[in-house]
């Protein structure tokens, strides 16, 4: 088929011409565009270029836009300084916030109702973001990450030491980290597995749990002999070392046998990160504070023993 | 034409003969990346590549035994789309199984199962998105196009063996990069995940593609060329152009899987999303609007509205859709001017787009009737409304301070998917439901019923997919901004997670009707093909195989 202009047929339905081309049986009206349609094409034309005007918009030759490579408009937007403008106004709202909050002592921060509720805010905001990932956006800790929420300190649950960990870490890549090694007494083959169970029994049992006395006899002897040294003869653990109570019914891998087992097999190696640097100090005491505030914060007199306050 | 060419084998010609050479050539470097590979996926991955190839070999050498691939000069090629309507089904499912899969991840992450991380999320996402657009969307626009441009220049497609290899090709670059994501291959580019030698391959593959195009459009028995094939002809270039660019890369290795870009920081994002968005322009949009302007007057039997608006929205749409890219990167490192061009070319976009929505719904006035009586026109013009939604949708999303609040949240998926599920699935399906009948010579569908029952619980489904999305995303967009009055961000990242379980259960739901209507028309397929047609469809007019000498 051609497209001679006698092929150019009427279509009855509407009326228009069609273009007298023929493709596998399809035809083509000849309608003109849409005026709507063409209008509305113009207009989002003509916005495009008033926009132009007036924001930063096109490359630019060097020397035709000033000291740019672009041309700036006529309204000289930035959206860097915007940005800039819009952090500056948000440290400006936080600022006597953080004023107040430098040096305070934990008692002071209590006992101030204003400042309280500006470190309840500033903390939970921080803790949200960098350490709810880990902990739980509760506080409430998982297997191998420390619930929060109640009085169990491996290092130190004062102001002062709670803003320390949070600062150096732990078994972190910081030169002040906390840091202590429990050995894998399994996977190294400092134990035999009969041994470890026996341990763990022992372990157990000074939490109330119940074993063959023959299962702790001999795990006793072992603790003494391989545990006690950071765990304490009587089990209570010692926070210097990051050594967990064991007497308590709160467990850090779990509290079932099988995880004690595993435990003491592997030889947990838990770490957090530093976050000195990565948060400036203003932000790490009013996350310090926040965590303190969770319910089991310990009075600054307390001593790093091994029963806490 | 004067050449009456009868029935021809290319059991030896040289198109042969350079697909056994190139079959020969992969096979023997993907041994040495066997042999030599430093890296464990590279070899692993080297021993499927190497299948793939003496497979092809193997193909070859039974063509050429049983006298090499027919070629017919008096009939159109429906066996080359035959295999391209099987291999769309094939993929749009498998596709849409790994979105259910993905989506029922993120609402129940205890699904990515710790012991087998290579089906995680961070795997099977670019899984999902690679099958549905390339393998999925790539099969319907090859066998779409292969039978378009034969159909609308009157001869059969040109090439002798070129197709199948273009066909065949592109299967295999789609397993290469499947697997790859699964063992952890990756250039971690957007759309454009596959590494260097995958690229490789599929711009051979790409190229051939275009040559095949280009030869048949170049011996057309009509005078002009038809619109369906400006908008194919567009997506095939553009698409070669934005693969190679943007997949410039120094390998590390000769037979290693790794690579470096050849950009670096704010020009390589850039460039990322000039590919990234270009592929939605010129793939998802250009290549699918062929689909349209073919199908759709041909279902209906009724003239394209308007010839001067098909030419008019097809050249501001190609000009104007390759400066949108930067709409992606708002407020990041790249510079403002850049943005603003990109948003108010993405602004000036709209009608361009909508031309082509014009012209598909009034494509059917005089035949508005079909929509009653003929579920695949609906879908097909339900696609078409979408489409019209979301080309809305898209510009108003890229103005900076709608982005400010939808960007990096759910509204963006919801977005794509309006798009993705609405526009190119159904206008695939749509057309899936044409050739079936026509390709397998079949008075209709084996049921005119079970085609209803697909159009709506897919229709069904994609209502859920988006609302539900809007609703996320902007809720999430609104906690992510919230600040309280002393200045801290209300909500942590994860109570916005939280905050969004119902919905992306319900999106969930919204996948599964939608993945549930395709199985559904994959049976209806099988019962056609298999020719278990009782009911005469009188919207399937026959088209014949010989090619029509006027």
């Amino acid at each position: 088929m051609s497209d001679n202009e006698h092929d150019v047929e009427h279509d009855a339905h509407s009326g228009t011409q069609t273009t007298g081309h023929t493709w596998d049986g399809i035809k083509e009206l000849d309608t003109p565009l849409p005026r709507w349609w063409l209008w509305i094409f113009y207009a989002t034309c003509a916005w495009a270029v008033v926009y132009w005007v007036l924001m930063p918009a096109w490359p630019a030759l060097p020397g035709l836009a000033g000291e740019t490579d672009h041309t700036r408009g006529l309204r000289d937007h930035s959206e860097r300084a915007n940005v800039a403008a819009a952090v500056e106004e948000l440290q400006a709202q936080r600022a006597s916030g953080f004023a107040a909050l430098e040096g305070a002592s934990i008692d002071q921060i209590e006992n101030d109702p204003q400042l309280l509720g500006f470190v309840r805010a500033a903390g939970e905001s921080a803790f949200g973001d960098n350490c709810a990932t880990c902990h739980g956006a509760g506080a409430q800790g998982f297997v191998g990450y420390p619930n929060l929420n109640d009085d169990v300190w491996l290092w130190g649950g004062s102001y002062d030491e709670i803003r320390t960990t949070i600062r150096f870490g732990i078994r972190a890549e910081h030169p002040d980290t906390h840091f202590s090694q429990m050995p894998s007494f399994g996977r190294d083959e400092l134990l035999s597995r009969s041994e470890i169970a026996d341990v763990a029994d022992y372990v157990l049992s000074l939490s109330g749990h119940e074993a063959s006395a023959e299962a702790l006899e001999n795990g006793e002897t072992i603790y003494q002999a391989q545990c006690a040294s950071c765990h304490m003869p009587d089990g209570t653990g010692d926070r210097l070392q990051g050594a967990p109570n064991l007497t308590d019914r709160d467990w850090l891998y779990g509290g079932e046998r099988s995880q004690v087992i595993d435990v003491i097999y592997r030889g947990p190696y838990g770490v957090m990160p530093a976050w000195e640097g990565r948060l400036d100090d203003a932000t790490i005491d009013a996350l310090a504070a926040y965590v303190y505030l969770l319910g089991g914060g310990e009075a600054e007199t307390a001593t790093n023993g091994p029963t806490g306050r | 034409m004067t050449i009456a060419q009868g029935l021809r084998r290319a059991g030896n010609d040289p198109s042969t003969a350079a697909v056994f050479l190139i079959t020969i050539l992969g096979a023997l470097w993907s041994l040495f990346a066997a042999a030599y590979a430093p890296d464990a996926a590279m070899r692993g991955q080297s021993w499927l590549i190497l299948g793939g190839f003496l497979t092809g070999i193997i193909m070859l050498v039974g063509t050429m035994a049983g006298g090499g691939v027919i070629n017919d000069e008096r009939e159109y090629n429906e066996n080359l789309i035959k295999a391209g309507v099987i291999a769309t089904m094939f993929w749009g499912i498998a596709g849409l199984l790994v979105g259910v899969i993905i989506a029922l991840q993120l609402a129940f992450p205890v699904l990515n199962i710790e012991a087998f991380g290579f089906t995680n999320f961070g795997r099977l996402r670019p899984l999902h998105t690679s099958a549905v657009i390339f393998a999925f969307g790539g099969n319907a626009l090859l066998a779409t196009s292969f039978y378009v441009v034969q159909r609308t220049c009157r001869t059969r497609i040109a090439g002798g063996i070129w197709p199948w290899f273009v066909f065949w090709g592109y299967q295999f670059f789609i397993v290469i990069a499947a697997s790859g994501y699964i063992i952890g291959i990756t250039q971690s580019k957007e759309y454009a995940e596959p590494e260097w030698y995958a690229d490789i391959w599929l711009t051979l593959v790409w190229v051939v593609y275009l040559l095949v195009f280009l030869g048949t459009l170049w011996k057309r028995k009509e005078p002009h060329i038809y619109v369906a094939n400006w908008f194919y002809l567009a997506f095939i270039v553009t698409i070669a152009v934005l693969h190679v660019v943007n997949n410039l890369a120094m390998p590390v290795d000769f037979f290693g899987s790794r690579s470096y870009s050849l950009f670096a920081g704010v020009q390589d994002a850039l460039t990322q999303w000039w590919y990234g968005h270009n592929a939605v322009g010129f793939f998802l949009t250009a290549g699918f609007l062929g689909i349209m302007y073919y199908f759709i007057p041909k279902r209906v039997q009724r003239p394209v509205y308007s010839y001067r608006l098909s030419i008019i929205h097809f050249w501001s749409l190609i000009f104007i859709y390759i400066w949108a890219g930067p709409h992606h990167l708002h407020y990041t490192a790249l510079p403002e001017w850049a943005q603003t061009l990109g948003m108010t070319f993405s602004i000036m976009l709209w009608m361009p787009s909508w031309g082509g929505m014009i012209n598909g719904l009034m494509t059917l006035s005089g035949a508005w009737d079909k929509l009653r009586t003929d579920p695949v026109v609906r879908m097909l013009v339900l696609s078409v409304a979408f489409y019209g939604m979301s080309t809305f949708e898209g510009p108003v999303m890229s103005i900076r301070a709608v982005n400010a609040l939808s960007h990096y949240t759910d509204w963006t998926i919801g977005h794509v998917h309006s798009g993705a599920l609405g526009w190119v699935g159904f206008i695939s399906f749509g057309a899936m439901y044409c050739l079936v009948p026509w390709l397998w010579k079949r008075k209709g569908m084996h049921s005119k019923a079970l085609v209803d029952w697909h159009f709506w619980i897919a229709t069904f489904g994609i209502l859920l997919y988006i609302t539900s999305m809007w609703v996320a995303g902007i809720m999430q967009g609104l906690m992510w901004r919230a600040y309280n009055e002393l200045g801290f961000l209300e909500f942590s990242f994860v109570e916005t997670v939280e905050a969004m379980h119902i919905q992306y259960i319900i999106r969930a739901v919204g996948g599964l009707l939608y993945l549930g209507g395709a199985l559904i028309m994959a049976y209806n397929v099988y019962r056609t093909i298999k020719g278990d047609v009782t009911e005469e469809d009188e919207n399937v007019v026959p088209q014949t195989a010989a090619i029509p000498a006027q």
